[in-house]
Formats: C-alpha cells, sequence, structure tokens
C-alpha cells in the first residue's frame, strides 16, 4: 500500500493498534498451535497464521455496535471486539471460562453482547443470517452494518449465493468478504470454481466487487472502510474478495503436503506482519525495538491468559444438559 | 340462541390471519417474511391485505431461497425482532433443513443466542397435491433438539398456538394443516388468548382406548369415536398439539386410564413420532398396557398424486375403526 496514501487516510494511532492485533493474534494462535502439538488440545485447530490482516484489517474498520460473522480462520476479529486471550484458550481447552463454557471448540465461539455472531462449521451458513441482522438494522432505521465472510470453497454453497442476492435485491447494509486462500482444505481454486477471481461472482447479483491484498492490513482497512461507509449510506451490500494464501494446513493435523512449496515460500515474503512492520518503517511510527517490544508485550499477555485457562475448571459432565432451550430473558433487545 | 353462535364462526386458516394480524399489532417486532406473501397474500391468502397494512418492511416478499431467507430470518431474531417466516409449502422446509438444523436449533445451545423465530409450514395431504406439495416433514425435525414442534388441529389451537409460537423465545415449527384451512369453523375468544407450547389436549374423553394423534388426524380419529361408540367402544383422543417438547404427563394418564393405545399419524411410519411414542410408553407404561401398541400411518412411500393412490396412503376412519375392534378383544 501507498504510504502516502496511508498517512494520509489512516490515523497513525489505529496503525499501529492493527499492528499490535497482528502481533497478539500471532502469538495467540502459535501458543494455541504448540498446545495442539502437546496434545493438550483436543479437536481442530484453524489458524488465520499468515492471514491475519484481514480480520484485523476489517474489524478495525467497523464501529463497536456493528455486527461480524467471521470466516474460521478470523481470530484477529475476536481480540479486537475483546475476547481475551484467556477466553480463547479455555475455550480451545474445553474449559468453563471460555465463551461457550465447553459446549463447543475452537473458533466456533460467539458473544451477541460483543457483535460477534457464533461460527458454524458449514460454510456460509452465516452469510445468510448476516443479511437477516443486516436487515433487522434496516427495519428499524439504525445506522449498524453487518459484515460476514466465507473462504473460496464456502462460495460454491448455495447459501453463499442466497445470501447476496437477498442483500442485493433489497439493498441490505451488509458487507460480504471472501479469504481467497487458494485452498478449500485440499482443493484448490481451480477445481472449485471455473473463475480466477471469486470476485466475479458478484457480478450476478448486480453488487459491486474489490480484489483486496488480503496480506496488507492497510489495504484490507481502507478497502473495508469504504465497503462499510457504503452499506451504513443505505447504498447496499459490497462483496470484497482478500487475496491470500493458506500458509498453514486445514487444520493443524494436516501437513498440506498437496500446497507446491514454491507456492508457499512466494507468499513467505508477504507476510502481514513483516509488511505492516515495513510499512510503519517507512511511514517512521515504529522500528525494530517497538516490534520487538510489541511481540514480547503479547506474548506476555498470552502467557497470562494461559494461566487463567488453566486454572479455569472443565464442566461438568452433566452441564450436557443445560441451554438447549432459551428463556425470556435471554432474548436480544 | 346463545353469545357464543351470535359471534362470528372463523375458519382454520382465518385463526391463522388473526394470530399473524394481532401479534403484528401488538409487537412491533413481528415481520413477516416469505414468498409471495405481499401483494399476493400468500399463496393460500393467509397474509391477504397486510401489506397494506403493514407496509413492505413487515410483509417481505423474499426472493425463491427458503434456505436464504431463513438464514435471514435466524440474523433478525438474533438482532431482537420477531421474524414469522412463511414456507409456501412444507415440503419447501427441505430447502432451508440446514439453517433450521444446524444454526437455528444449536446457536443457543452453542454460544447463548436465543432465536426467538416461528416458521409456518403448510403441511399433509388429501388436496392431491402429489409429492410435493403433501408432505408430513415433522419427523425430521422432531429429531432435532433445540427446535419446538407444534401441530394444531382445530381454530382456537391454530390461533393460540400461533400467537405462543410468535411470543417464545425458540425456534418453532408451526405444522399447519393445509386440509383443515377452510373445512373447520369455530368461534373464538373475543380476547387475546394463547395455547401453551408442550400441552396436549383431550379431544374426546373416554374409558378404552386411547388414541394419541395431531393435526389432521383428530378429526379423523373423532370420527371414528362416534361410530364406535354405537358398538360400545369409547375412544379416547389425545391431541398432542406440540410435538417438541411432548406432553408426557397428559399422554401417560390417558394410557394409564385406558390401558391401550392406537398412534396414528399422517407422517409415514417409519421413524415417526409415533415409534417415538411408542417407545416411550414400552419404557415408562408398560406395566399398565392391556394390548400391543398399535400404529396407524402410511405406508413407506412418497405421497402420492392420483385419488385412488393418494387414498390408499392416507389413513381412514375404517383403518381407526378396524385397529380399535382388534384392541378391544385384549
Amino acid at each position: 500500500m501507498d504510504q502516502a496514501v496511508v498517512a494520509k487516510d489512516i490515523k497513525r494511532s489505529d496503525l499501529l493498534e492493527m499492528y499490535y492485533y497482528l502481533r497478539l493474534t500471532r502469538s495467540l494462535e502459535d501458543r494455541i498451535t504448540a498446545l495442539y502439538r502437546q496434545g493438550r488440545i483436543v479437536g481442530g485447530v484453524y489458524t488465520s497464521h499468515g492471514m491475519e490482516a484481514i480480520a484485523v484489517g476489517y474489524a478495525s474498520a467497523l464501529n463497536p455496535d456493528d455486527v461480524i460473522a467471521p470466516f474460521h480462520r478470523d481470530m484477529g476479529a475476536f481480540l479486537v471486539r475483546g475476547f481475551t486471550p484467556g477466553e480463547v484458550i479455555a475455550q480451545y481447552l474445553g474449559k468453563q471460562g471460555g465463551p461457550t463454557k465447553g459446549k463447543d471448540g475452537n473458533v466456533h465461539m460467539g458473544d451477541l453482547k460483543r457483535g460477534m455472531i457464533g461460527f458454524v462449521s458449514h460454510l456460509a451458513d452465516n452469510m445468510p443470517v448476516a443479511a437477516g441482522a443486516a436487515l433487522a438494522f434496516k427495519i428499524r432505521k439504525e445506522s449498524r452494518v453487518a459484515f460476514a465472510g466465507t473462504g473460496d470453497g464456502g462460495t460454491s454453497r448455495g447459501d453463499f449465493h442466497e445470501a447476496m442476492n437477498l442483500a442485493s435485491v433489497r439493498k441490505l447494509p451488509v458487507v460480504f468478504f471472501c479469504t481467497n486462500n487458494q485452498y478449500a482444505y485440499s482443493t484448490p481454486l481451480r477445481y472449485q470454481m471455473a473463475i480466477t477471481d471469486v470476485v466475479e461472482r458478484a457480478k450476478a447479483y448486480g453488487m459491486p466487487g474489490e480484489i483486496v491484498d488480503g496480506n496488507d492490513v492497510a489495504d484490507v482497512y481502507l478497502a473495508c472502510r469504504r465497503a462499510i461507509a457504503k452499506a451504513r449510506a443505505g447504498e447496499g451490500p459490497t462483496f470484497l474478495e482478500f487475496k491470500t494464501m493458506r500458509m498453514h494446513g486445514h487444520s493443524e493435523h494436516d501437513a498440506a503436503k498437496y500446497v507446491p512449496r514454491e507456492l508457499l515460500n512466494a507468499w513467505q515474503c508477504k507476510d502481514p506482519i513483516i509488511c505492516a512492520e515495513q510499512l510503519l518503517s517507512r511511514l517512521g511510527y515504529g522500528d525494530e525495538s517497538y516490534f520487538h517490544e510489541v511481540l514480547e508485550r503479547t506474548k506476555k499477555e498470552v502467557d497470562i491468559g494461559m494461566e487463567f485457562a488453566e486454572q479455569s475448571p472443565l464442566p461438568e459432565g452433566r452441564e450436557t444438559l443445560v441451554g438447549v432451550f432459551a428463556t425470556d430473558d435471554e432474548v436480544s433487545p | 340462541m346463545t353469545t357464543a353462535t351470535l359471534a362470528q364462526e372463523v375458519t382454520y386458516i382465518d385463526a391463522i390471519s388473526q394470530a399473524l394480524d394481532e401479534e403484528m399489532s401488538r409487537d412491533e417486532r413481528v415481520f413477516l417474511m416469505g414468498e409471495d406473501i405481499g401483494a399476493y397474500g400468500g399463496a393460500f391468502k393467509v397474509t391477504e391485505g397486510f401489506l397494506k397494512k403493514f407496509g413492505e418492511w413487515r410483509v417481505l416478499d423474499t426472493p425463491l431461497s427458503e434456505s436464504g431467507f431463513v438464514g435471514a430470518a435466524i440474523g433478525a431474531a438474533m438482532m431482537g425482532l420477531r421474524p414469522v417466516v412463511e414456507m409456501q409449502f412444507a415440503d419447501f422446509i427441505s430447502c432451508a433443513f440446514d439453517q433450521i438444523t444446524e444454526v437455528a436449533a444449536k446457536n443457543h445451545y452453542r454460544w447463548g443466542a436465543a432465536v426467538p423465530l416461528v416458521i409456518r409450514a403448510p403441511f399433509g395431504g388429501g388436496v392431491h397435491g402429489g409429492p410435493f406439495h403433501s408432505e408430513c416433514p415433522e419427523g425430521w425435525f422432531f429429531h432435532s433438539p433445540g427446535l419446538k414442534i407444534v401441530a394444531p388441529s382445530t381454530p382456537y389451537d391454530a390461533k393460540g398456538l400461533l400467537k405462543a409460537a410468535i411470543r417464545d423465545p425458540n425456534p418453532v415449527l408451526y405444522f399447519e394443516h393445509k386440509f383443515l384451512y377452510r373445512r373447520i369453523k369455530a368461534t373464538l375468544p373475543q380476547e387475546d388468548f394463547i395455547v401453551p407450547i408442550g400441552k396436549a389436549d383431550i379431544k374426546r374423553s373416554g374409558g378404552d382406548i386411547s388414541v394419541i394423534t395431531y393435526g389432521a388426524m383428530v378429526h379423523l380419529a373423532l370420527e371414528a369415536a362416534e361410530l364406535l361408540s354405537k358398538e360400545g367402544i369409547d375412544l379416547e383422543v389425545v391431541d398432542l398439539r406440540t410435538l417438541i417438547p411432548l406432553d408426557k404427563e397428559t399422554i401417560y394418564a390417558s394410557v394409564r386410564k385406558t390401558s391401550k393405545v392406537i398412534l396414528l399419524h399422517e407422517d409415514n411410519k417409519t421413524g415417526g413420532i409415533g415409534a417415538e411414542i411408542s417407545a416411550l410408553l414400552a419404557e415408562d407404561c408398560f406395566d399398565c398396557l392391556d394390548g400391543p401398541i398399535l400404529r396407524i400411518a402410511p405406508p413407506d412411500t412418497p405421497v402420492p398424486f392420483s385419488t385412488p393412490l393418494e387414498e390408499f396412503f392416507l389413513p381412514k376412519v375404517s383403518d381407526i375403526v378396524a385397529g380399535a375392534k382388534k384392541l378391544a378383544v385384549y
């Protein structure tokens, strides 16, 4: 991203905060990956390694009362929305202190009070749901926006298309995104769709679309801000395609041998944290010692989170039976 | 003439419209979504005149996309609105199966988000609708924790259960039987009322055999009961009204009284509601049963179109009469 544009359009404090969240995401997910390798975490671990700029960028561009239906590689969005490393690690460990109290694992967490809609494994399921949240904002004439996305594979599902269509027909205040990280589990883009740019899909719905460098947090942030502003102004939905690369396997059990080495090497030098540091250096906002200080700070926060998660009790077996149905006082106002 | 007969009688379908109209007038969070429900007033005219009265943002015509608009209703519900979705025919609910069972049903359990959503689904046969306009799909959802399911058989229950469903903080599937729409009438109270979800109703009290049923089959059971009373067999007709949560108390009390059971439904036999109730009775009421548990339900085929085929498929009064006579000898 052109540094003159960044200097003009993004506040220094906002950019530094985004850098902090990139680092916090990486430090937290590195710890979670380590816990998985130690056998402490059972089940899937789907990281955003190498894609952190997307969730950090879009979550930073939203207002606190906007609603997010994240992709499953959007840890940064949870952190920007105030989920603590302790809550997140507790969630991965199936502890009471996690947002779902052990009812669900990994990034399958949500909290309406913090504007986070819980992820559903069936990819793209939450895209119509986000359109419905936007519909509620429109019906109530609220100045709020919904932000929802899926991966390249998820855009092959019907719910993606039904959501895009409904949102466009009714000009709903929603922004849809696709994290195009080239692979859906082991399936490369060429076997997922007969187009090379996912953004092409938006045309069929009369929806404006934009290709964004998903590894550049400034580019992500500014593209989201434009799309969000349009949605908030009543000009309808936008579709953003974040181009990026999945640098780890689908889940941490997956060595991803089906991904060509040279492809990973080519993307390695576009690591979003390195890109952000280069940008901050060029702008004179930060130097090596500052970057090191942020890294150490985020590692410490993850250590504190780890302590919280360790101390958090596991749920009692009989908690299984609690919560199938909601009570009247649990409905959103 | 009593005051009751002076009051206007309403059909089953009018009762549904009244419930929607009254709830929308009472609570501005309530809004409707579905195919052709606006200017056209719905395939069965349940929402005729609603567009004019409530405006296009409370009576939303949707694209033809059941999964999409059920998903959207879930999102709106989580934001604090009270959506009521119309399936044009219950058969089409299969397109939204994933949103209902994976998103609506599990959100509260997984991460504490209440989904106060109602899906109205006109179901059932006897109207020559064929395999895609006659289904009874309640069995699919009966197995999904997190959903409530109701199926009224009378105008009173239709109105009261729809109001209760709209006021409930959970996803409720409301199966309205389209064969009953304009065939039955009743006089309803003028004042606001609900029929609580989770309460069965004894539609006819009797001492010999309990017929446990719901939807249009309730009327078949009542007809059979009249015929059998002339032969000295006294049927009790238990109208479940709610399928989830099942009113075990009322079911068990009836079975303990009569000691004989017929489970009657219009959904096909295998894995249906009757199978579950049969298992419950075997587990919890075995000691009071004086005969085998009898199920009367259609065969395991799609609902056929041609008149003789559909007549063969659907349970008949004569099936209930024959079943009751078989049980009476025990």
